[in-house]
């Protein structure tokens, strides 16, 4: 976990990503960001995410996606 | 049948007086029989086009409905399956889905790949080696670039397993079809317009007074303003070896007052005509030339097209497996930090190039976007420089600096627009340096601005009209307008309302040397 939330405070060190559950729908994550995370995801956690998981309700806070990680690593 | 017409009014009579008069459960099927032939009037040859994409999207949804639910009941009748079985058997029915995905978007796309962009390729072979290949001359079916991206972002959706697939032809057929958005979108996407395309709607008064009013809003900016305009903007583009200088200056601001009233106007009708009958299209502007940055300006210009090419080319394509793969070897070769910008850019420079050749089978279009996308990355590029300017200068954070980004913005997009009107790239990049040079400029403004067929009055009528989208645009930035105005006593609301109707039968602009039927992007 720890490791997965550095990956997030290194694209973006001014969200609050411990707190923070708006992160699309208040668009503090844009596209680039978006992609910026799942490319480190892939790069350091050896995650694929699908394009069809790219829906807000997995990227609005950092559990969430994390969340979202841990169903990608089951599988 | 054009929006701006009394044709469309009569039609429209009819049609919502039979949409509450018969029983409630015919409504959707009305609809549907109304969509066509409001088709049907644009050119009874097009509806073989939308048929071919309506019926061929049902059934590839249908298919992969029938696909999905035989997994579903495998999976049912044999839990004792290893995960690995499992795993095995989604991946088949996936691929299954992806498969008849992938034909139907060939099979539309290639429609129309054939009727736009035929004779743009034949255009540019001829250009490049001489040849005098005849034009073929596709007819362009009313609206085709909307519906079609709108069946294939279902279709995709479908696939991917986001919702279930329509399994009934005609209802389905509804969700291409339907009237109010062919003209020029907004491109919808299935699961939300369906919660209120198939249902039953009662005679909501307030409902229908607010679609109206919108509707009225709509035909104010279409008519008062976007069409008032069309002399002036063709005029000076159309000759340019007698408007240069100044006037291709008055050009870029005019044309985006035009493009913006035509639009937004256009959309003000679809959305205020669909409400009338209940149904609740998406938004596709959010007060876009109050956005400070190009970036921003996107995400609230014509939203649903914005966000289609964003959900189904721009992640898709970041994210895949070909993309990663890159990313991996930029990082490699260039170093993290801009290595893994690498995948981002190219996929946002795809975005663009797309976003432009959807616009239209020309170059001006191709060069549009992907200027557009060299703005947006290196505003993406100086993002560290834009957060120390902030950090360093207090005046960055006031309202006077908000005003200024926003002018700035309005008029970087206001001569990238206006790629759209010369008659092609070279012309455009010699016209719009003449801005520099002292021609045109006294011609202008001793008359020269009324050789267009517009007066002194239509130059201040459209003043007026600016001053009013601004108020209305601050007003916006609260609440819907329509919500705001429905709370007013009775008197000032509907004095509002019959000010505005009466404004446009006035000063509504009326053939003087131009066709008032077509929206802009109508064409596209």
């Amino acid at each position: 976990m720890e490791e997965f939330m550095n990956i997030l405070r290194d694209i973006r060190p001014d969200v609050d990503f411990e707190n923070c559950t708006t992160l699309i729908d208040d668009k503090i994550l844009d596209s680039f960001d978006i992609i910026s995370i799942i490319t480190e995801l892939n790069s350091q956690m050896d995650v694929a995410v699908p394009a069809d998981q790219i829906i807000p309700e997995n990227f609005n806070s950092a559990q969430a996606l994390w969340a979202m990680v841990e169903k990608l690593l089951d599988e | 049948m054009s929006f701006v017409s009394l044709g469309f009014l009569l039609f429209l009579l009819i049609l919502f007086i039979l949409y509450y008069a018969l029983p409630r459960r015919f409504q959707w099927a009305l609809l549907l029989a109304g969509s066509l032939v409001f088709y049907a009037f644009a050119s009874p040859k097009y509806l073989i086009y939308i048929a071919v994409t309506a019926l061929s999207t049902w059934f590839a949804g249908k298919l992969i409905h029938d696909a999905y639910a035989a997994r579903d009941a495998f999976l049912k009748d044999t839990p004792d399956i290893t995960k690995e079985e499992k795993k095995s058997c989604k991946e088949a029915a996936k691929k299954k889905g992806r498969s008849i995905m992938v034909c139907c978007l060939i099979l539309n796309l290639g429609i129309l790949a054939v009727c736009k962009y035929t004779d743009f390729a034949i255009g540019t072979i001829n250009s490049l080696f001489g040849t005098d290949i005849a034009f073929l001359r596709f007819a362009l079916p009313m609206g085709i670039s909307f519906y079609t991206f709108q069946s294939m972002g279902y279709i995709i959706d479908v696939s991917r397993g986001k919702y279930q697939a329509e399994l009934n032809p005609a209802r389905f057929a509804l969700f291409v079809t339907f009237f109010p958005q062919l003209v020029q979108g907004p491109i919808s996407r299935f699961d939300q317009l369906s919660q209120t395309l198939y249902s039953e709607h009662a005679f909501d008064a307030q409902k229908i007074t607010q679609g109206a009013w919108r509707a009225v809003w709509g035909f104010f900016k279409k008519m008062v303003v976007a069409d008032r305009l069309v002399p002036v903007v063709t005029g000076i583009a159309q000759n340019p070896d007698k408007y240069a200088g100044g006037y291709v200056l008055a050009l870029v601001f005019f044309y985006t007052i035009q493009l913006y009233a035509d639009f937004t106007g256009g959309i003000d009708i679809t959305i205020g005509v669909a409400k009338m009958f209940g149904v609740d299209l998406a938004e596709n502007f959010e007060r876009p030339f109050f956005s400070k940055n190009i970036t921003e300006f996107w995400r609230r210009w014509h939203i649903t097209m914005g966000t289609w090419f964003k959900d189904y080319i721009f992640y898709p394509v970041s994210v895949s497996k070909w993309m990663l793969k890159v990313s991996k070897w930029s990082r490699a070769k260039l170093g993290t930090q801009l290595g893994k910008r690498v995948p981002v850019y190219l996929s946002t420079i795809l975005v663009w190039l797309a976003t432009g050749i959807w616009h239209g089978a020309s170059w001006n279009f191709v060069v549009w976007g992907l200027l557009n996308c060299l703005v947006i990355i290196i505003s993406q590029e100086l993002e560290p420089l834009y957060a120390k300017f902030h950090e360093k200068c207090a005046f960055s954070n006031t309202r006077g600096w908000d005003i200024f980004q926003m002018f700035r913005t309005f008029w970087l997009m206001a001569f990238l627009r206006v790629l759209d009107v010369y008659r092609n790239v070279p012309l455009t990049f010699r016209m719009v340096p003449t801005i520099f040079s002292s021609k045109g400029w006294s011609e202008m403004f001793s008359g020269g601005m009324l050789k267009f067929g517009l007066e002194v009055r239509d130059y201040i009528i459209v003043a007026i009209a600016l001053v009013i989208f601004l108020i209305v645009g601050i007003l916006q930035g609260k609440k819907p307008v329509a919500e705001q105005l429905a709370e007013k006593p009775l008197v000032p609301r509907y004095l509002i309302v019959w000010i505005l109707i009466i404004v446009i039968l006035v000063f509504g602009a009326y053939g003087i040397g131009y066709d008032a039927t077509q929206f802009i992007y109508n064409q596209f």
